[in-house]
């Protein structure tokens, strides 16, 4: 039966897979997962990461999928830690009030142009005018005659619900126009495309596109705290109910001194622990000491 | 116009599309290649991927990108390999037969992304293999099945009835005449589907975001335990593959050198499926001259 | 021969063996049918949840322009309209289709019959080696090299169809060259030796016999590339601009249900109208597949008659 041997070295091989993959030595090793916002995962990444080297044998699983997913299957309990850049209030069919919510970041979220662009400064008023469509064209706002091309995010992302619910006034409605989903393909179509605006949380912005300062504030992290750059959002990790053993370990982890102080700021998140306001689910604004 | 004439035109028209085609195929390549060999340096083949400091390497993501290949070929090939057998060699010509085919067809038209929703809400949710190799290889077979099935039942058919007839005609099953002599001889045919897939299976990304997961948890080249979770073999850890990193690097990535890395990896992703070609080919003349040689 | 002869076994043996074969292939062959219709099941159930849970009419869906997930119109009906989706996805998919055609074939012809030498050299090794190219990969292509061509072209900002089109053209050139060439290696050769013993130029073997012939399997390969570019979502996503409207020109950003459908499955919540509708998009996806697949078996076997 020499010649039956291609279809049986396969099931052995895959059967041998599986075998020791059951019975291989158990080792003592403990993960959890974390799943949502894309925007978070580098930051949860790099903690994660870190916290791996730190504790052996303890693993933090990072997984993207958007903040839908995060808050969808932290509340279905499929998952340890559900990552959000939205309040789980913000999204009705949540069950919030299973959810218990921890504020481990802040950051803030910037107007991005083309380069070209002759306008380095906007009004809280026209940047909404520009997304609802009434402004079309930057001579409108002291730039070159040249049509605005408006770049949206994809509705229901975390950052754009950010974005108008801190922008737009009541009643304001986005435009319909071009939509991306990722941070990172807003930026180069931003950079590479004349006339085009968008917007992009602090850590992606680079050399290739040109921020807004509004009302002559400027996109800086120092603004963020004070809430005089009025767009940002927190960075929400949510468990189940109270956090237990490694997931508890794991968010007290990030919100110890040498995560806040050094990892997220390097980062290019706010650490949590420097907001001197703080921000409900309605979005309103709280002085504290 | 006579008959030579057009025959003539007809035939400078064929150069001139085949030029065209290899046109397109040779710039594509070009472009790739000139962006991505400069970023090679041994870090970048020999480092993890950095999450927001320049440097980062690939090598754990190439080693997920060939262990997944290998499992789903291993899921996949002995299930198109019996349907084919089944569909070439058994199946009646009949409307149950038709809709089978129609039903292998649809599932190739499927577009990846509803694939690996699908894993990831039953692989991943219900059958609690969470973000795992395991979970990305069933999105991948499903994924793969339709061409692999269709590549392999075409290569059957290719071998001549009389080939069949001479096996039956020694007093063969129809069981042993397809194992021992229309396999063997339709080998070159299947392995260019395996190849075809394997191409598909290390480019797929949309299938995989959701199943494998988008993250890759550190290896320890040195730990060979299958149960451990920073074991290269273990087949239930998460695994970014090649196509997914440069996925995410493109839509969520903060480091700096972002678009070297990506760059740099195409580049490698091209040459890995060139090498694979060329070691399925290898190993598949050497099988077909054992099988062939008796 | 002599060993095959050497390890006959007896006949109850054989029966076995036959049985066991047969029903191991019949069960694989069973076993992706299972998962096809699990599959099938599991997005249709879902997609339909919008018309049953959510009492959206099948109307609104499917003749609607107004694409806002979550919002509701003034009469209270959710504004759901899928209708340049659809749209977008029919018109990037043929054109790319047609595109595609005849250069495939006529590569394929090229490939095959007129220099089968080069063809096996050059074009089959270059042709897998695209076939592994991430579509991200093709998307970021389509960004920095077919959206600023169009944008110098025709003007506007370059995203929409045409560039959609341009860039699901090359990507599913590999498919359909390739298939096609299986479908011309597939005649056997004393057709050819019949036509040209009959005083036939190569074209007129090509063209009255061989792509005759082959004419069932060309069409499967169309179909498979054409089904390639309906279900693409990553790499048309970065080109197409995804702007859910009813697109008024080639050179406008418009939308394919797979680009909304990428783009949104991770921000909505499992079981909202958001989400489901989503799965509806899928649904039509599906079942237009299916179509697909009906239509070309139909001209496959009237063209069988023919030739």
């Amino acid at each position: 039966m020499k010649r039956m041997n291609v279809l049986n070295k396969m099931l052995f091989l895959l059967s041998g897979i599986i075998f020791l993959s059951a019975c291989g030595p158990v080792v003592e090793e403990e993960s959890i997962t974390a799943v949502g916002s894309s925007a978070m995962q580098p930051l949860v990444e790099a903690a994660g990461e870190q916290y791996s080297g730190e504790n052996f044998g303890k693993f933090i699983n990072v997984q993207g999928g958007g903040s839908g997913t995060g808050l969808s299957q932290i509340a279905a309990g499929a998952v340890e830690i559900g990552n959000s850049d939205i309040f789980a209030e913000e999204k009705e069919e949540i069950d919030a009030s299973q959810l218990k919510d921890h504020l481990v970041a802040v950051v803030g979220i910037t107007p991005i142009v083309h380069p070209d662009i002759d306008v380095s400064d906007v009004s809280k008023e026209d940047l909404a005018k520009i997304f609802t469509g009434e402004i079309t064209n930057w001579s409108e706002v002291g730039g070159q005659d040249l049509e605005i091309v408006v770049l949206n995010r994809a509705s229901g992302s975390g950052t754009r619900a950010t974005f108008e619910s801190t922008v737009f006034e009541e009643g304001q409605e986005a435009m319909v126009t071009q939509e991306q989903e990722s941070s990172g393909t807003v930026r180069s179509i931003v950079s590479s495309t004349p006339g085009t605006i968008s917007y992009i949380a602090f850590p992606y912005v680079d050399d290739s596109v040109k921020v807004l300062s509004i009302n002559g504030v400027e996109p800086a992290d120092e603004n963020v705290v004070t809430d005089d750059w009025f767009i940002w959002s927190y960075q929400h990790m949510y468990t189940n109910g109270e956090p237990e053993g490694l997931t508890k370990d794991f968010i007290e982890y990030v919100l110890s001194e040498p995560v806040q102080e050094n990892l997220i700021p390097r980062l290019g998140y706010i650490p949590i622990t420097q907001m001197e306001v703080q921000k409900d689910a309605e979005g309103n604004i709280i002085e504290t000491e | 116009m006579n008959p030579k004439k057009v025959d003539k035109a007809a035939i400078a028209v064929l150069y001139v599309l085949a030029a065209l085609i290899v046109l397109i195929l040779a710039s594509l390549l070009a472009f790739i290649l000139i962006r991505g060999i400069p970023q090679f340096s041994w870090e970048f083949f020999t480092q993890p991927a950095k999450t927001f400091e320049e440097g980062g390497g690939i090598i754990i993501q190439l080693f997920n990108s060939f262990y997944m290949l290998l499992i789903t070929l291993l899921i996949s090939t002995p299930v198109a390999l019996g349907a084919a057998i089944y569909l070439s060699e058994y199946a009646p010509q009949n409307a149950l037969t038709d809709f089978i085919r129609t039903a292998i067809e649809v599932l190739s038209s499927l577009p990846s992304i509803v694939v690996g929703l699908f894993g990831y809400l039953i692989f991943v949710i219900q059958w609690g293999f969470g973000f795992s190799i395991l979970s990305g290889s069933l999105a991948l077979m499903i994924f793969n099945l339709p061409l692999l099935t269709r590549t392999i039942e075409d290569a059957l058919r290719a071998i001549p009835g009389a080939q069949r007839e001479a096996g039956l005609a020694l007093g063969l099953s129809r069981w042993e005449t397809v194992t021992r002599i229309v396999l063997p001889a339709a080998m070159p045919g299947i392995l260019t589907g395996v190849i075809l897939s394997a191409g598909r299976i290390f480019g797929e990304a949309a299938a995989l975001i959701y199943t494998a997961g988008q993250s890759a948890p550190a290896l320890d080249f040195t730990n060979w335990n299958p149960r451990s979770i920073s074991s290269p073999l273990n087949i239930m850890r998460p695994a970014e593959t090649l196509a997914v990193h440069i996925w995410k690097v493109n839509s969520e990535g903060i480091m700096p050198d972002g678009a070297e890395i990506s760059a740099g990896a195409s580049a490698i992703l091209i040459l890995a499926v060139l090498l694979f070609n060329l070691l399925a080919r290898y190993l598949g003349r050497k099988l077909q001259q054992k099988l062939t040689s008796a | 021969m002599e060993q095959i002869k050497d390890t006959q076994p007896t006949r109850s043996t054989k029966r076995n063996q036959e049985r066991f074969g047969k029903t191991i292939s019949l069960i694989a062959t069973l076993l992706i049918v299972l998962v096809v219709l699990s599959i099938l099941f599991f997005v249709l159930s879902r997609g339909l949840r919008t018309f049953t849970q959510h009492d959206v009419s099948v109307l609104d869906f499917f003749a609607g322009t107004e694409w806002r997930p979550g919002e509701t119109d003034d009469a209270g009906n959710a504004l759901v309209g899928a209708l340049p989706m659809i749209v977008g996805s029919f018109v990037v998919t043929l054109l790319s289709a047609l595109l595609a055609t005849p250069v495939s074939i006529g590569a394929a012809v090229f490939m095959t019959e007129v220099s089968p030498k080069a063809g096996k050299k050059i074009l089959q090794p270059a042709i897998e080696l695209l076939v592994g190219i991430p579509s991200v990969v093709y998307g970021f292509i389509g960004l920095t090299v077919v959206v600023p061509f169009v944008r110098q072209l025709v003007g506007g900002t370059g995203f929409g169809m045409l560039a959609g089109t341009l860039v699901l053209f090359v990507m599913i050139l590999p498919t359909t060259t390739s298939m096609a060439v299986d479908a011309l290696n597939a005649v056997p050769r004393h057709y050819r030796e019949a036509s040209f013993a009959m005083g036939g130029t190569r074209w007129q073997t090509i063209y009255r016999v061989v792509l005759r012939a082959a004419m069932p399997g060309l069409l499967t390969a169309i179909v498979f590339g054409m089904a390639r570019a309906f279900g693409e979502a990553l790499a048309v996503q970065m080109v197409i601009g995804n702007a859910p409207v009813l697109p008024d020109s080639f050179t406008t950003p418009a939308s394919t249900l797979t680009s909304i459908l990428t783009m949104n499955m991770g921000n909505t919540v499992f079981g909202t109208l958001e989400n489901d509708v989503l799965w509806s998009l899928a649904s039509i996806l599906l079942v237009m597949s299916l179509v697909f697949n009906i239509v070309t078996r139909w001209i496959g076997k009237k063209g069988a008659i023919k030739g």
